[in-house]
């Protein structure tokens, strides 16, 4: 019924346009005055009209009788065609047809930015929404400050500390890796690499920023993590086999790229005229790089890398697969512990008794992660706007 | 001459020595980092390579099976028990196997799914029974791990004989294992196959793609074009800035709340799945348009304003046209983005078992990355390689668009 | 066009090169950008403690010479230079000598100021500090005062030294820019246009400045005003499409030029 019902809006609009063109286009040879619009915006304004007719009432006809029924094609067609009866007659010499159809493509334009703003008002609302029924029941104090997460024990506890220094621990351990490895290959790539060098650099990285992150989660889970475990072992050190470590690890490559890419951009826009500068002074390459051009940087690199911190706060899938389940509160990079994402996925993937503490719990988590995230990007945009003019 | 020196005239070649070497050190430590980088890199593609590439290959025994009219009926073939013939033939193989246990060992040999292609060719054409067929039969997937020299330890001395028994008399083919692309999932590591998981990826990124591009663009163009300098577009600015930094598991918990709870759309459906991912894709195909509009150079505008274009028509008819190729691009890599997102598709409900091609846009499905996610969970040897060959896929995809992408971008890049 | 016209004309020796001692000598320098030769076989003597202005219309080559005596131009990958440039009689481009104490030997102000976005003491401390040549920290202030002083800039600042060197008005930046390279000790300054971006009195001090410094350095400057090298120095060349047309004492060469070009572009005619 679908497929009819958008053979007869399309059926209905297009012979709207062929018979508005065709009218105006009489309309023009009758020898008279000039027509404001040309005879193609008669036809599209008479389309216009049509078309929206048609999928009021398709729509409509859908939330009343369901969408496989019979009425829907038919009320499409039947609505467009009283449409173009009641507009028809106002096509004239005089009617300024592409002026209502302009006004009718920004209605269109605004609805399709309104759907924009309508996915984060969705976000917000039900994430908020399911939040607040979790809290009605767990109270926020436990929840924020508590120390054991059980959701599953009897009774339930949800203690979100243990998932936070989880996801801290392997955020930090990513940032440690690809802090040093993002900005120096930055540094290099924007200040020593001849271009040559650069044209392979640049799609090596955009390779390894394309790997989808489920990639990066197996080759975390099933070859990083048992080559830590058998490493740590042979020296005698304990290593769980979904250590933090091992996480950590590949979300920092992940993110290298990310904080690399937006470091070349920032290194490149410090002025040359500062470089210039100092290399006048007599100061060799990097000092120049060190003294001059990366504290002139740095407000933006602190933006790259809260940016990056951000990403890695939310990524998902790598924790899934590398990280543990159980939520240990521990600081041991080679213990393994659990992140709010991972936990956000284990409630939620399995079955679903929509109202159970269990499952609103995850939202109150998404809730957690989501102003996380924001703050995080809102302060880095912040950080880069105030600074902007520093050497304009 | 200058009278405020002293140490400095003739330098001190110590001091200077030593800032060289500095400056030596600091431009090694940017390239080991690049080379670091560039190693994981290639450690990553060696190793899911190495993984995968197995895979594509199967093991299978070449059998004479001779079709017993009094095993098959020639009026419902389909009935046949093929299985149990396949069986037999195997087993003449070895008449000095007697004993039950070792009779099953020997059938463990063979994969459980061993006889369907001899099935539909006698049941294509049922005059083939009553004479014997020479067939390849699929061999287990222990067995098929041993032959690709892995698993040694999945099978006892005395399989592994057998197999090699086969083996000396030639009977022991390799092939391309083309059920990897024509099989939907299955408990069996060995008859499971991607069908499934790529028509439904396919589906799921058609919706995503129908949804996203034009509101995207049309976001774009009002936003850029028609929507006036307030403090409200402003804040719209922001907030879609905003949905573009926000994790992906997000949007899923949006999806479960929104489209599955208050709608009650069907779970696990590619329509949902692309609902979900093209409010994720969304703001960032909003931002690059913009990007895109913005570097048309004012000059065009304004010559098509000149000649008593309206504002729309400059737009749709001069920019639009100029725009596009940076459109396409970030469409493309938007796309690409999407079909490796695994995490909103598991809150939706894609971590089912789905054997079959979903038939609409409501039948519950699964996704390439999901299958990769859900097989990397599964103990067997077997399904780790497969879930690596189904990497491969998954990148050689990714890898085609972001070439498109790329190509697109130089083809039609301009300078002003 | 005339191609003949090569190195300098005049006969005689302008009066100053009398007085005093040659600092730096170009021989037959060309500087390419990629194929174009920007300069052409240039050879010129400048003296020591004096203020020596290149003048001529846009890109006749003067800014590219003024890089090329502190190697500047080594960090544009297209610019090559063929021919020499001794400075006390040693070659520029020898393999002994270390480009990073050339260029503080040789300091370099630029047209358009460009103090680091530190704090006016780091700013000036810079040069000092990469070259070692305070060895504690009251040395380095000291350092510091002096530069500034000489720069004629320590009075408005001394109360803010910590103060961002950015957050100064435009000719007080570029004194700052002057006391930084006069922190290194040079001994040749070398100016490109340094007052362009400057309004009427910021350009007078500067202009002052620069009479009080060529005493102690030599002076090189690139000016688009022939009001401000007939003001401020003692010896002028004159540049067209990569030549040196004409070099001599000032008062000479603006009053009685040798060339006809110099006469027609010191008239206006062209430029």
């Amino acid at each position: 019924m679908i497929v009819w019902t958008v053979l007869v809006v399309a059926l209905v609009a297009g012979s709207a346009f062929m018979l508005g063109q065709s009218r105006a286009r009489g309309l023009r040879l009758a020898g008279g005055p000039m027509l404001h619009s040309l005879p193609s915006y008669h036809g599209l304004y008479l389309a216009a009209g049509a078309l929206s007719a048609a999928i009021l009432a398709a729509v409509v006809m859908a939330f009343a009788t369901g969408p496989q029924s019979l009425a829907v094609p038919l009320s499409a067609g039947l609505a467009g065609v009283a449409a173009v009866r009641t507009l028809l007659p106002r096509i004239s010499t005089l009617f300024r047809a592409r002026n209502v159809f302009e006004r009718f493509v920004t209605v269109l334009l605004v609805a399709c930015s309104a759907v924009a703003i309508l996915a984060t008002v969705g976000i917000v609302f039900s994430v908020l929404f399911e939040s607040l029924r979790f809290f009605s029941e767990v109270p926020v104090t436990s929840f924020l400050f508590g120390t054991v997460w059980a959701p599953t024990a009897e009774p339930p506890s949800f203690g979100i500390v243990p998932l936070l220094v989880g996801t801290l621990l392997i955020t930090l351990i990513a940032i440690l890796v690809a802090g040093p490895l993002g900005l120096l290959s930055a540094i290099y790539m924007a200040e020593y690499a001849s271009p040559k060098l650069r044209g392979i650099a640049k799609p090596l990285l955009e390779m390894l920023a394309g790997v989808p992150t489920v990639v990066l989660g197996f080759f975390a889970a099933l070859t990083v993590a048992p080559l830590i475990r058998s490493a740590g072992q042979s020296i005698g050190l304990p290593v769980a086999s979904e250590s933090a470590l091992a996480a950590g690890l590949v979300m920092g490559m992940m993110i290298v790229p990310l904080i690399s890419s937006l470091s070349d951009d920032i290194i490149n826009a410090v002025p040359q005229s500062l470089r210039d500068g100092s290399y006048a002074m007599g100061a060799t390459h990097s000092e120049t790089i060190r003294r001059v051009v990366l504290p002139a940087a740095l407000p933006g690199i602190v933006s790259a890398f809260m940016l990056a911190i951000s990403r890695a706060i939310g990524e998902t899938m790598i924790v899934v697969m590398a990280a543990g389940l159980a939520a240990n509160l521990t600081f041991n990079p080679f213990a393994a512990v659990t992140t709010i994402t991972v936990q956000i996925a284990t409630l939620l993937v399995g079955d679903q008794e929509f109202d159970s503490a269990k499952t609103l719990s995850a939202f109150a988590l998404g809730f957690v992660l989501f102003l996380f995230t924001l703050t995080l990007n809102f302060i880095a945009l912040r950080i880069v706007q105030r600074y902007r003019e520093q050497y304009d | 001459m200058s009278n405020m020196t002293d140490t400095f005239r003739t330098g001190d070649p110590a001091l200077v020595a030593k800032r060289y070497r500095a400056e030596r050190r600091f431009r090694s430590y940017g390239a080991i980092a690049l080379g670091l980088t560039a190693l994981f890199l290639a450690f990553l593609i060696a190793d899911i390579v190495v993984k995968g590439w197995p895979s594509f290959f199967e093991h299978r025994a070449i059998l004479t099976v001779p079709l017993d009219p009094a095993r098959i009926d020639a009026a419902s073939p389909q009935n046949g028990d093929f299985q149990a013939i396949v069986k037999d033939a195997f087993r003449d193989q070895f008449p000095g196997v007697t004993s039950r246990g070792d009779r099953k060992k020997l059938n463990a040999l063979l994969s459980i799914g061993a006889a369907d292609g001899l099935r539909d060719r006698v049941v294509a054409n049922p005059s083939l029974i009553g004479s014997a067929l020479t067939v390849p039969v699929l061999l287990s997937d222990d067995a098929d791990l041993y032959l690709k020299g892995h698993g040694a330890d999945r099978i006892s001395d005395q399989e592994a004989l057998w197999l090699e028994a086969l083996k000396d008399r030639g009977f022991i083919e390799k092939g391309i294992a083309w059920r990897f692309f024509t099989s939907g999932d299955s408990r069996e590591a060995e008859l499971s196959g991607l069908q499934a998981a790529l028509v439904g990826s396919l589906l799921t990124i058609a919706v995503t793609l129908l949804l996203s591009l034009p509101l995207g663009v049309a976001a774009a163009i009002y936003l850029e074009e028609f929507a006036a300098k307030n403090r409200f577009t402003d804040f719209i600015e922001v907030n879609i800035n905003n949905l573009a930094a926000v994790p992906s598991i997000i949007f899923g918990l949006l999806g479960l709340a929104v489209f599955l709870n208050f709608f009650g759309l069907p779970r696990s459906a590619p329509l949902v799945g692309g609902l979900v991912l093209a409010l994720l894709v969304l703001p960032t195909i909003i931002i690059a348009s913009r990007a895109a509009f913005k570097a048309v150079p004012p000059s065009v505008k304004e010559a098509a304003l000149g000649v008593g274009a309206s504002h729309q028509q400059a737009v749709f008819h001069h920019m639009l046209p100029l725009a596009v190729p940076g459109i396409l691009t970030s469409t493309i890599l938007g796309v690409a983005r999407a079909l490796g997102e695994t995490a909103p598709l598991l809150m939706i409900g894609m971590v089912a078992f789905i054997v079959d091609v979903p038939g609409s846009f409501t039948d519950a499905a699964t996704a390439l990355p999901v299958q990769i996610y859900l097989w990397s969970d599964l103990p067997e040897i077997a399904f780790q390689s497969r879930t690596a060959a189904a990497i491969i896929v998954l990148m050689t995809v990714l890898f085609a668009l972001n070439g498109v992408a790329i190509y697109l971008r130089k083809r039609f890049e301009r300078r002003w | 066009m005339n191609d003949m016209t090569q190195t300098i004309v005049t006969p005689a020796r302008p009066r100053i090169m009398a007085e005093r001692p040659v600092k730096i000598v170009a021989k037959n320098v060309t500087v390419y950008y990629g194929d174009k030769p920007a300069i052409k076989s240039l050879t010129i003597d400048i003296p020591d403690c004096a203020v020596s202005s290149f003048i001529g219309p846009s890109g006749c080559g003067k800014s590219t010479f003024l890089r090329a005596i502190n190697r500047m131009n080594d960090t544009i990958p297209i610019s090559r230079m063929t021919g020499q440039i001794l400075i006390d009689g040693k070659n520029i481009h020898d393999r002994d000598l270390d480009v990073v104490q050339l260029r503080a030997r040789v300091g370099m102000v630029f047209q358009k100021p460009n103090p680091f976005p530190k704090s006016i003491f780091e700013n000036v401390a810079y040069g000092p500090r990469i070259h070692g040549l305070a060895r504690n920290k009251t040395d380095l202030e000291e350092i510091v005062t002096a530069s500034l002083k000489r720069a004629g800039l320590f009075e408005e600042v001394k109360d803010r030294l910590s103060h961002s060197g950015v957050s100064l008005s435009g000719g007080q930046q570029q004194r700052l820019c002057i006391a930084r390279a006069i922190a290194v000790n040079p001994e040749v300054i070398l100016m490109d246009e340094p007052c362009s971006a400057l309004d009427p009195i910021a350009t007078a001090r500067i202009e002052e400045l620069i009479d009080e410094l060529r005493r102690n350095f030599c002076i090189v400057i690139v000016t688009h005003s022939m009001q401000q090298a007939a003001r401020v120095s003692q010896l002028t060349a004159f540049f067209h499409l990569g030549h040196l047309v004409e070099f001599g004492d000032t008062d000479e060469v603006f009053t009685a030029p040798q060339e006809k070009r110099t006469q027609d572009y010191i008239t206006g005619r062209f430029g």
